[in-house]
């Protein structure tokens, strides 16, 4: 249930049956996208995809996924930040 | 490999594991469960419980779909794959669950025609390729796989693939929760969520969490920050008297879901009656079944199954263990009848099963938790 | 209630025994190179074929001859499809017996080979193997001596299996086996892990990933001469990382010592698309099947020298120092992940299989 893995839509293979070939890190697979069908007209090529089963079952939003790493950077900036004043603190 | 090895950087797992060491309330200590499995087996593989001071315990949860399959239907599926000129297609997950007798494994060297297959898609695939074999694909998974097969279904339907049918095990992820929620001895702090399940459910079904039962919750991805990054949240609304659904993983999962897949499963499937969950007894709407309109590709019907409820081993805990109760070592066989090729239970084969993960990658005296 | 460690006491006392043979049927787990063959050869084969040098259980078995330490190895080669990138069965046959004989320390004298074939079996395809197979012998610089040929119907075996056995004399530049690894050893493997295996899953075309993955399959004898060179009295044990992958190797390493293996995950070399093909099916690269890979214990002070060694020689360029011996807690192999906790890692209990949870 939990085994889902990002990966980059190249082309749509089978526009019937709403099949992608998608590109995870040089692995090629046929996944159906036929999920992210919605009103806007569906995934395309370069879009980013999560894959579940041989199905692509959500889209990977770029920007939130940029956003998360920003702010866990950040918390790792004023952790590095404290680190280096306990440091600089215990030479003398 | 893009969305993921950034979620596994080391320097920010420590950050937050810092980050979480300044929430906790002092003489406090805090009982989180992670309710699937694969977030068990993350934190698990990654050392995730090495990062976390030892107030934080992880208690895992029942969101395990093979574990929570009754050995009855296990014999069931091996009871279909013994049919002469039936092809069982099923996922590796399935392989070595015991029944009560043997596993499909077993059952496969003693020439049972088993397939393992990496998408229900595979299955159609081998039912267009052997026209003169009956094949079954064995479904399961909660929400987050349940919709896959239902586009399955739908394709099998329409190519009219009357060789082709689903034997379905499909389980809900809200119904267990809540009669977990229900148990009277649990006393935990909050939940770290169901990150994949939830692109499909959304976020708005576990809202009861916190509104009736005063809970925090947060929908959690799979790499090791997003699961520490959970936690972090869970601890900050612990700590800021909040009690609300958090989403966590809001690169992948949309608040309110994916209403196509939801429509999917709606045409596809119903909701049984009842449904046996091991550990946790008879669940009324709780599993999915095909509808009507799919009885032409229903292995249940098309096919004669013992379909008996067989109790668990005497020694098998695995209810337990399912339900946080007690921890993978505190099962009385734990390691010793019971072991990953040997198992008396569901919890230590499936790979995502809290015993397994316990036994295949924290077994390991450790020498106490760095600072 | 029992403690946590009162519980892994004795679990790892129950481990410690020899294993029994119970298993009513033999099932294809038997031939993954984890729990269930560690079962079958410790509890079934090892007591009824009773020499204390297959108790051992190295690559290959030592025999003295009149003052000569001789090493001989038998290997079975069963691959469905026997052609896939990167090799065939035939080129498979002979690397893999000149590998066992190698990583243990001998030159390869003399090869044997046993050809079961397919009733049905193109000749084409049947001679497309025999040149394989004559070609890899003359690149390991071995001859085949004497061989075996037998017919079976159609179905009753995949085109064909291949049997080799190899003899070889013991190098006397190192005095290689389990009984030498000591705490702080380095621990060196030779290139990326895992090719070998995915190769084969994606040439069996059953899970629809295409990439361009090859078998890792080479003589390591260069390899190994080359550390013996540089670095013979460091060489503490060499093993053949095949099915099971390097996590088996290790395993098996471990417990024939009684030590325990500490890997740091980051530092294992694996291709990416490797990497890419195990994630999406859920499989850890670490058991995947090698037949180009060794591991080599070495005494700190010669690891360098070692490593520098390895990457000379073809093949090795992404050689890398992957680990350290400890002393406790002893049989096990531990792993740092790469994102900085710890955890087992255990053999396996058959085949790595594609999983959705």
């Amino acid at each position: 249930m939990c085994l889902a893995i990002p990966g980059q839509v190249l082309e749509i293979v089978d526009e019937p049956n709403r099949l992608a070939r998608v590109d995870v890190a040089g692995v090629k697979r046929n996944v159906s996208v036929a999920l992210l069908d919605d009103d806007d007209g569906g995934v395309g090529p370069g879009d980013w995809v999560l894959i579940h089963v041989g199905f692509a079952i959500s889209k990977v939003d770029e920007d939130e996924a940029a956003a998360t790493l920003k702010l866990l950077e950040e918390m790792g900036t004023e952790y590095e930040q404290e680190l280096d004043e306990l440091k600089g603190s215990a030479i003398e | 490999m893009k969305f993921v090895e950034e979620f596994r950087d080391a320097e920010l797992g420590a950050a937050l594991a810092a980050q979480i060491l300044s929430l906790l309330e002092p003489d406090r200590h805090y009982k989180l469960m992670e309710i699937c499995g694969g977030h068990t087996h993350a934190i698990y593989r990654y050392g995730i419980d090495d990062l976390l001071p030892d107030e934080v315990e992880m208690v895992h949860g029942p969101g395990c779909p093979v574990c929570v399959i009754p050995m009855g239907r296990v014999d069931d599926g091996i009871a279909i794959a013994g049919h002469e000129g039936t092809i069982l297609a099923c996922f590796g997950d399935m392989m070595r669950v015991p029944g009560s007798e043997r596993t499909l494994l077993e059952a496969k060297a003693a020439g049972a025609d088993v397939r393992v297959v990496y998408s229900p898609l595979d299955a159609l695939r081998i039912a267009r390729e052997n026209p003169d074999r009956e094949v079954v694909f064995f479904a399961i998974g909660f929400e987050t796989t349940a919709p896959s097969t239902a586009l399955t279904m739908m394709r099998a339907r329409d190519e009219a693939l009357a060789n082709f049918s689903c034997f379905c095990n499909h389980v809900a992820i809200v119904p267990p929760l809540q009669a977990l929620l229900a148990l009277p001895d649990l006393s935990l702090d909050g939940f770290v969520g169901p990150g994949h399940v939830a692109t499909v459910v959304g976020a708005r079904p576990f809202d009861f969490i916190p509104a009736e039962h005063g809970k925090p919750f947060v929908v959690s991805g799979f790499e090791p920050l997003d699961i520490l990054q959970a936690i972090e949240m869970l601890l900050r609304q612990l700590a800021e008297g909040r009690r609300e659904v958090e989403n966590q993983y809001r690169r992948v999962v949309p608040a309110e879901g994916n209403p196509v897949a939801l429509k999917a499963m709606g045409e596809v499937f119903e909701l049984r009656e009842s449904f046996e969950w091991r550990g946790l007894g008879e669940i009324p709407r709780s599993a999915f079944k095909l509808t009507a309109a799919f009885a032409a590709h229903d292995a249940e019907l098309r096919y004669e199954l013992p379909g008996r409820s067989v109790a668990d081993p005497e020694a098998c805990q695995c209810g337990e263990v399912l339900k946080g109760a007690i921890k993978p070592w505190e099962c009385k066989v734990f390691g010793t009848a019971c072991t990953p090729e040997h198992a008396i239970g569901t919890c230590m084969v499936s790979p995502e099963g809290a015993c397994a993960a316990y036994y295949n990658y924290g077994r390991f005296a450790r020498e106490g938790t760095p600072a | 209630m029992r403690s946590e460690e009162r519980v892994l006491e004795i679990i790892e006392t129950a481990r410690g025994k020899r294993p029994r043979f119970k298993d009513e049927l033999v099932t294809m787990a038997h031939g993954a190179g984890g729990k269930a063959s560690q079962t079958l050869i410790e509890g079934l084969l090892v007591p009824a074929f009773g020499s204390a040098a297959l108790a051992e259980l190295g690559d290959a078995g030592a025999v003295e001859v009149e003052g000569t330490g001789l090493a001989i190895t038998t290997d079975s080669f069963v691959v469905r499809p026997i052609r896939f990138p990167g090799g065939s069965i035939g080129e498979l046959a002979v690397n893999g017996t000149v590998n066992d004989l190698a990583v243990s320390g001998a030159r390869p004298l003399a090869l044997t080979v046993s050809l079961v074939l397919e009733e049905g079996l193109a000749a084409e395809e049947l001679r497309a193997e025999v040149e394989a197979i004559a070609a890899a012998a003359e690149a390991a610089g071995v001859e085949i001596v004497s061989g075996d040929t037998k017919v079976v119907e159609r179905g009753h075996c995949d085109s064909m299996y291949v049997c080799t056995t190899g003899l070889g004399r013991i190098d006397e530049r190192a005095s290689l086996g389990t009984g030498s690894i000591r705490p702080r050893d380095k621990v060196l493997v030779s290139g990326p892990v895992g090719a070998h295996g995915t190769a084969i899953m994606l040439a069996r075309d059953e899970l629809g990933l295409d990439a361009e993955i090859a078998s890792d399959t080479r003589p390591l004898l260069p390899a190994v001469e080359s550390m013996l060179d540089a670095a013979g009295p460091s060489l503490r044990c060499l093993r053949d990382a095949t099915r099971g992958g390097v996590a088996s190797a290790l395993n098996e390493l471990a417990r024939a010592s009684g030590v325990c293996v500490e890997v740091s995950e980051g530092a294992v070399p694996v291709q990416a698309e490797v990497a890419a093909a195990a994630e999406l099916l859920g499989i850890d690269p670490m058991y995947i099947a090698n037949e180009g890979v060794l591991v080599a214990f070495v005494a700190p002070d010669g690891a360098e020298a070692a490593l520098a060694a390895l990457r000379a020689a073809p093949g090795c360029e992404a050689a890398a120092e992957i680990g350290v011996v400890k002393e406790e807690p002893p049989g096990m192999v531990l792993v740092e992940t790469g994102f900085g906790g710890r955890r087992v890692m255990d053999l396996l209990a058959g085949d790595p299989l594609p999983r959705i949870c």
